[in-house]
């Protein structure tokens, strides 16, 4: 091949695609000659796994702006498919469409949430932070309200949302590959946060960028082929996005027959029995469930610092904004398909007239089947006979809602290759969200905190050692912590965005949106911000009564209008910021011109 | 000349700020107004989905992907319009 990787990606991701491709027949066959399942699972991992370190290595660089930013050669179109992997985390991946079959209306909130998100991000935030030239999210705001103390508060907002979202992402591949390669969990997730370090250590956002490509390419494979297959398989047609509606309208009369919404009489650890309709919003206090989960996610989408730093790598402004369009293309691809594995898995567990179906069956039968056995063993579903009768009742069968994505296959007859393909995808969401995450706060450490701050006077050499010194010492940080187990996935996760929202959002926002904001009203709203939602939650966490039924999921409605208040009434009370800075704001919405920060800044 | 780029300057980001404001009401009628009122959109049927049920699961969605497309497409006129595009 001719010229520069960069010239010839379509080649190059082209190939990859093919060779991805050829190895899942390949897979395939090899199950038709007798392989067992283990054996495909382990395949697909390793094989996944060095790919992307393979990508890494080759990455590798020694260049300042290639560690921070890729060099700001990424083009739209890739940085997209960059962003959505970085994006898509282990837990939209395994556990969406199991939130969407356990929680009905209030948890579409998060379906809506983390697509609107970019909205946000696109008119507000992307374009400007491009212009603006810097290499981390502190940079940004250390530079617009200049002084350390600014850039401190920054740097310690991001260190805390994504260090609890990258736990919860190590936890995954732990969980994938401890299943998928049969050793304990507490190895895994050393396995799985040596598989993240490779992709980023030797190249940094560089590194990242290329295996976050390869990565989407891998996990919307594996999501959009089982769903298809399956739906191909039980005659829910060819492409059930569209059509899935009488399914929607079937499951509220089988939700009648079936007696969904009947409390189990018994309960068991970390598993569920279905009680709440698909689709039966209430009004009121529902809809407020809604709108606050909606509204914390998306102004989080546009304060998460492993996010916003993808838009740093596009060759321009105008190639910034592109590349959010594109994510969110990318992005759209698997959340609309959530909701369809939800439903369709659901009305094939739950229609009499389906060969699938399990409620309404004797319990000796549902007993005997192949799945139900596979992951009983495993302790993620049980079946139990609380009334004795012989049948499963609705309210009988319990499970855990990752299963959803997981089990699909194996509910569908679908061959074990799907489910090879499906581990692999999930690992490749929970480590290319890890990836970026770790390289967010590794760079916002060694470059705001450490080059910035604590030795301005150091070389390249010294700075990119250090970058890679905290890396990898963070990871093994995140690994230590997610091996504790702490909390669920899913509400690691929804933390991150709350930290991020109440802390970042307004002084990110009213950087570029209100030239009078100054730096008192910008650290007084990034303290004052963080502080009152992570109080918040320590309270409720401790059995404090909720406010207006926010929970943990949600604290970020605490936050930013505590945030956004502070961040006025101090920057109101103070001198405006200077002529010097005023200028600087007005440069920063042109999109032409020269960036604010140059390259050896 | 500094005058007149300066007065382009201006109306550049007064144009970018309405553009953005027309796009976030849109985007705050469909990932709120619309949601909100989903009970009442149930009665009425889309494709076969009940209609609140559709924009929760995939006609906000769409919508989002093209407010997108479109607000960059007009943007890019108006950059290139006032001249102060890369």
């Amino acid at each position: 091949m001719q010229g520069k990787f960069t010239d010839n990606l379509g080649k190059v991701y082209g190939i990859y695609t093919l060779g991805f491709l050829g190895f899942f027949a390949l897979m395939a066959i090899f199950e038709q000659l007798g392989a067992g399942a283990r054996l495909i699972g382990i395949m697909f991992l390793l094989f996944t796994i060095a790919i992307y370190a393979l990508i890494g290595w080759l990455s590798r660089t020694t260049q300042v702006e290639e560690y921070y930013v890729a060099g700001r050669e990424v083009p739209a179109l890739y940085n997209g498919m960059a962003t959505a992997a970085d994006w898509m985390s282990g837990a939209s991946f395994v556990a969406l469409a199991g939130g969407i079959y356990f929680g009905g209306y209030p948890y579409l909130g998060f379906v809506v949430g983390w697509t609107g998100g970019y909205v946000l991000v696109n008119s507000l935030m992307a374009p400007y932070l491009r212009k603006f030239g810097c290499y981390t999210v502190p940079d940004f705001i250390g530079t617009r309200y200049g002084g350390n103390t600014a850039r401190f508060c920054a740097v310690v907002i991001l260190v805390v949302a994504s260090f609890t979202y990258v736990t919860a992402q190590i936890n995954a591949t732990g969980t994938i590959a401890s299943r998928a390669l049969g050793i304990p969990f507490e190895v895994g997730v050393w396995f799985g946060i040596a598989g993240i370090l490779v992709c980023s250590m030797l190249g940094g956002m560089r590194g990242v960028t290329w295996t976050q490509v390869a990565q989407y390419i891998v996990l919307i494979i594996a999501y959009l082929v089982p769903v298809i297959w399956m739906s191909n398989v039980q005659g829910f047609g060819l492409i059930p996005h569209f059509g899935y509606g009488d399914a929607v309208q079937r499951i509220a009369e089988l939700e009648t027959t079936l007696g969904v919404g009947t409390a189990p009489t018994e309960k068991f650890a970390g598993l569920n029995a279905l009680t709440t309709l698909h689709n039966s919003p209430q009004g009121g206090y529902d809809s407020w469930r809604f709108f606050t989960l909606a509204l914390c996610m998306m102004a989080g989408t546009a304060s998460l610092p492993h996010i916003l730093m993808r838009y740093f790598t596009t060759p321009s402004v105008r190639s910034a904004r592109k590349s959010v369009a594109w994510s969110l293309l990318f992005i759209f691809l698997l959340y609309f398909t959530a909701p369809v594995l939800a439903t369709l898995t659901k009305l094939q567990l739950l229609d009499p007239q389906l060969a699938t179906s399990v409620i309404g069956k004797s319990i000796a039968d549902v007993n005997n089947l192949a799945w139900i056995k596979n992951w009983v063993a495993v302790d993620m579903l049980k079946v139990v006979d609380s009334n004795g009768d012989g049948i499963l009742q609705i309210n009988e069968f319990f499970m855990r809602s990752d299963i959803v994505v997981l089990a699909t296959p194996e509910i569908a007859g679908l061959p074990y290759v799907i489910s090879g393909l499906v581990a692999a995808g999930g690992m490749a969401a929970a480590m290319s969200t890890a990836d970026g995450l770790l390289l967010a706060i590794a760079n916002a450490l060694s470059h705001d905190l450490y080059y910035k701050i604590i030795d301005p006077k150091a070389d390249t050499k010294k700075r990119l050692m250090a970058a890679r010194i905290l890396l990898v010492f963070i990871g093994v940080a995140g690994a230590l912590v997610a091996s504790l187990k702490l909390t669920g996935i899913l509400g690691a996760v929804a933390w991150a965005f709350c930290f991020a929202c109440s802390g970042l959002f307004f002084p990110l926002v009213l950087g570029v949106w209100w030239k009078r904001a100054n730096r008192q009203g910008a650290i007084a709203g990034m303290v004052l911000g963080f502080l009152s939602g992570a109080l918040y939650l320590i309270y409720i966490q401790n059995g404090g009564t909720q406010i207006a039924g926010l929970d943990g999921l949600r604290f970020g409605i605490i936050g930013m209008p505590v945030s956004l208040i502070a961040m006025v009434v101090v920057s109101l009370m103070t001198p405006e910021p200077s002529k010097e800075i005023q200028d600087m704001v007005d440069q920063t919405r042109l999109p032409g011109g020269k960036t604010i920060l140059d390259s050896a800044h | 000349m500094s005058d007149e780029n300066a007065q382009s300057e201006q109306r550049h980001w007064e144009k970018t700020r309405t553009l953005t404001i027309i796009v976030l009401v849109v985007w705050f009628i469909f990932a709120f107004i619309v949601p909100w009122n989903a009970k009442a959109l149930n009665e009425l049927s889309f494709m076969g989905f009940p209609l609140g049920y559709y924009f929760c699961v995939q006609g906000s969605l769409v919508i989002f992907v093209a407010l997108i497309w479109i607000q960059n497409w007009r943007q890019d006129q108006i950059d290139n319009e006032l001249g102060v595009k890369e």
